[in-house]
């Protein structure tokens, strides 16, 4: 179940293991027919030159420049890095809006999706009914339509906080209010956890009901049971679901957009990085400034999933790797 | 009675999660057909009386072109997406899973990289490469990448898929003496059905809900998506235009929704094979 893990899958069965039959000669035989490979694989060389590396390089470039897409690049050196950390207090405001977004979001939504995928797999009858039901919201995903609906129901005089204000919080709107608007976009988020719970789901079904029995058999009580079996056999897809999510929160976009008009506001609280990176480039004209700051979210994301990755080892755990 | 409880207690606590998921939406749908005064004043999920020109308001759609001209545009795009993510994706998978090549490793350690890179990294260049072709306010900037597997979310999945496949089949038609093409079309690509359905749902479901990309390269309002309309949609209209932005809103995701009641089954499948194969 190692799923991110970047195996060749066209090396992985020969490396190791004692040497086929027919041997090298095979082998041999092998290497002058490779290029139907490439032919296959010409789309996606393609693509991965003229679309990824070469666009790369060339933000990487541009974000030494000083560049407004109709006049040639001029480089500036450092000047766009040095200006985003210590000049530009937007710059910061963002990263501080997204950080906590995605420290709030993230195990937010795991959580309601591991609980709902536990409470779905109990239920027996009705299951798939639910199953559906639940993921209806993550359909509809970060679409437009779903934004403007939040906007309505957390405005001033929309439903939350109306039932909010019946029960003796008075919370106002919390779309006008820049201390809660960040709030409306990670409920939003939360309340899109239906990918994460099938995967979840999925897990769930292949832990083997005989362990639950014999931990059962032992005295085991259902928290026992939770914590010594469901926990470190769904570690794998804990940790899958933990990468995906983490990766897709950092560049959030469409329900700040939507949810702010497109401003960021009230006073920039909506201004998510990747809305602030498109602000700079593409409403402000500062396409250097802006592949700076593109570099710098891939360098962040770079550095979480490696520590992500580094740390999992100590508590993902692997059956099939048992006794290696 | 303990037993009774135990029996229905998840059930409740499923239906009342299910009131609160739901909430959003059934809000939606009862707005869509609110009169413009009852919709800021009145707290009532129920419409007073359901007021259907909201969406005849809507259907005429947005500067001029028609909601079903809106429709066919985002159908297209819709469309092409589909078909070049199904063929560009299982060719290079079938390579990654099947094939030996110099380099496989390196080249599929690059690809499942690039699941990571913000797509932000690449916008800019992009958007330059295919200004310079004179491709911009057209679909093809958002049709032509789909057609050189640069999602490589889903290469990954039908690697994945491809790899739990029985060897045998392919084995035997080899000695049979069919080629690799052969092999691909005829044996490993039927084989590897669900996961093209996955991956033709997402993509559809996917290129129907972005918004980033389509407000980046399209500009002429005939050539809009149903998101990009309904958006100046909202900037035009004021407060007094709730019921039949919401309107627009229900016709905009409808299409995403029947097709979710047509593929549920499949979509769920892969997306749990997604998680867990490898």
């Amino acid at each position: 179940m190692s799923t991110v893990s970047a195996k060749a899958p066209a090396g992985a069965d020969r490396a190791p293991g004692p040497p086929r039959p027919g041997g090298p000669k095979r082998r041999r035989v092998r290497r002058e027919k490779q290029w139907p490979a490439y032919v296959f694989l010409t789309p996606w060389m393609l693509g991965a030159a003229v679309l990824t590396l070469v666009p790369m390089a060339v933000s990487l470039y541009l974000s030494f420049t000083d560049y407004n897409l109709f006049e040639a690049p001029r480089w500036v050196g450092l000047r766009n890095y040095t200006e985003m950390l210590t000049e530009d207090p937007r710059y910061w405001r963002s990263v501080g809006t997204t950080l906590l977004y995605v420290v709030v979001a993230v195990p937010l939504k795991l959580v309601l999706a591991l609980g709902a995928a536990m409470l779905l797999k109990n239920l027996g009858r009705g299951r798939s009914f639910y199953r559906s039901a639940f993921y209806a919201p993550s359909l509809l995903g970060a679409s437009m339509t779903v934004a403007l609906v939040w906007r309505a129901l957390f405005n001033d005089g929309g439903t939350v906080p109306d039932l909010l204000g019946a029960i003796g919080v008075d919370s106002g709107g919390w779309v006008g209010d820049p201390d809660l608007t960040v709030f409306v976009v990670v409920l939003l988020t939360v309340w899109q956890f239906g990918a994460p719970m099938v995967i979840f789901l999925a897990g769930l079904q292949q832990i083997s009901p005989d362990l639950y029995e014999a931990a059962a058999l032992d005295g085991a009580g259902r928290w026992r049971q939770f914590v010594s079996i469901t926990v470190p056999m769904l570690s794998p897809v804990v940790f899958f679901n933990l990468v995906l999510e983490m990766i897709q929160s950092f560049q959030v976009f469409t329900p700040a957009f939507a949810i702010s008009g497109g401003t960021g506001g009230p006073a920039d609280s909506t201004m998510f990085y990747t809305l602030y990176l498109y602000e700079r480039g593409f409403t402000a004209s500062h396409m250097g400034y802006a592949a700076a700051m593109a570099w710098l979210l891939l360098i962040a994301i770079g550095v979480v999933t490696l520590v992500l990755f580094r740390t999992s080892r100590s508590w993902v755990f692997y059956a099939d790797e048992e006794g290696r | 009675m303990n037993l009774a409880v135990r029996r229905w207690a998840p059930h409740t606590l499923a239906l009342l999660g299910l009131l609160v998921l739901l909430y959003p939406l059934a809000w939606l749908l009862a707005t869509s057909l609110k009169p413009a005064e009852e919709v800021v004043t009145s707290l009532d999920l129920w419409p007073s009386s359901l007021e259907w020109s909201n969406y005849t308001t809507a259907l005429e759609g947005v500067s001029g072109v028609a909601v079903s001209r809106l429709l066919g545009n985002t159908l297209l795009i819709a469309t092409g997406a589909v078909l070049g993510n199904v063929l560009s994706c299982s060719l290079a998978a079938y390579a990654f899973a099947r094939l030996r090549f110099r380099m496989s490793r390196v080249m599929f350690a690059f690809m499942v990289a690039t699941l990571m890179l913000p797509h932000h990294v690449v916008l800019i260049p992009q958007y330059i490469i295919f200004n310079q072709l004179g491709m911009v306010d057209s679909y093809w900037p958002l049709i032509l990448p789909k057609f050189l597997a640069t999602e490589a979310f889903f290469v990954f999945l039908i690697v994945q898929f491809m790899r739990g496949l029985p060897r045998e089949l392919e084995e035997s038609a080899r000695i049979d003496g069919c080629g690799p093409f052969r092999t691909y079309l005829s044996i490993t690509l039927p084989l590897t059905r669900p996961a093209l359905i996955t991956t033709a749902i997402f993509t559809f479901i996917w290129t129907w809900n972005d918004f980033f990309t389509q407000m980046i390269y399209l500009f002429a309002p005939e050539k809009f998506t149903i998101t990009l309309a309904l958006r100046s949609f909202v900037d035009q209209s004021s407060t007094s235009a709730y019921g039949p932005m919401f309107a627009m809103s229900v016709i905009s995701v409808l299409p995403i929704v029947l097709f979710f009641f047509v593929f549920q089954r499949y979509l769920v499948q892969g997306m749990a094979t997604t998680g867990l194969k490898g």
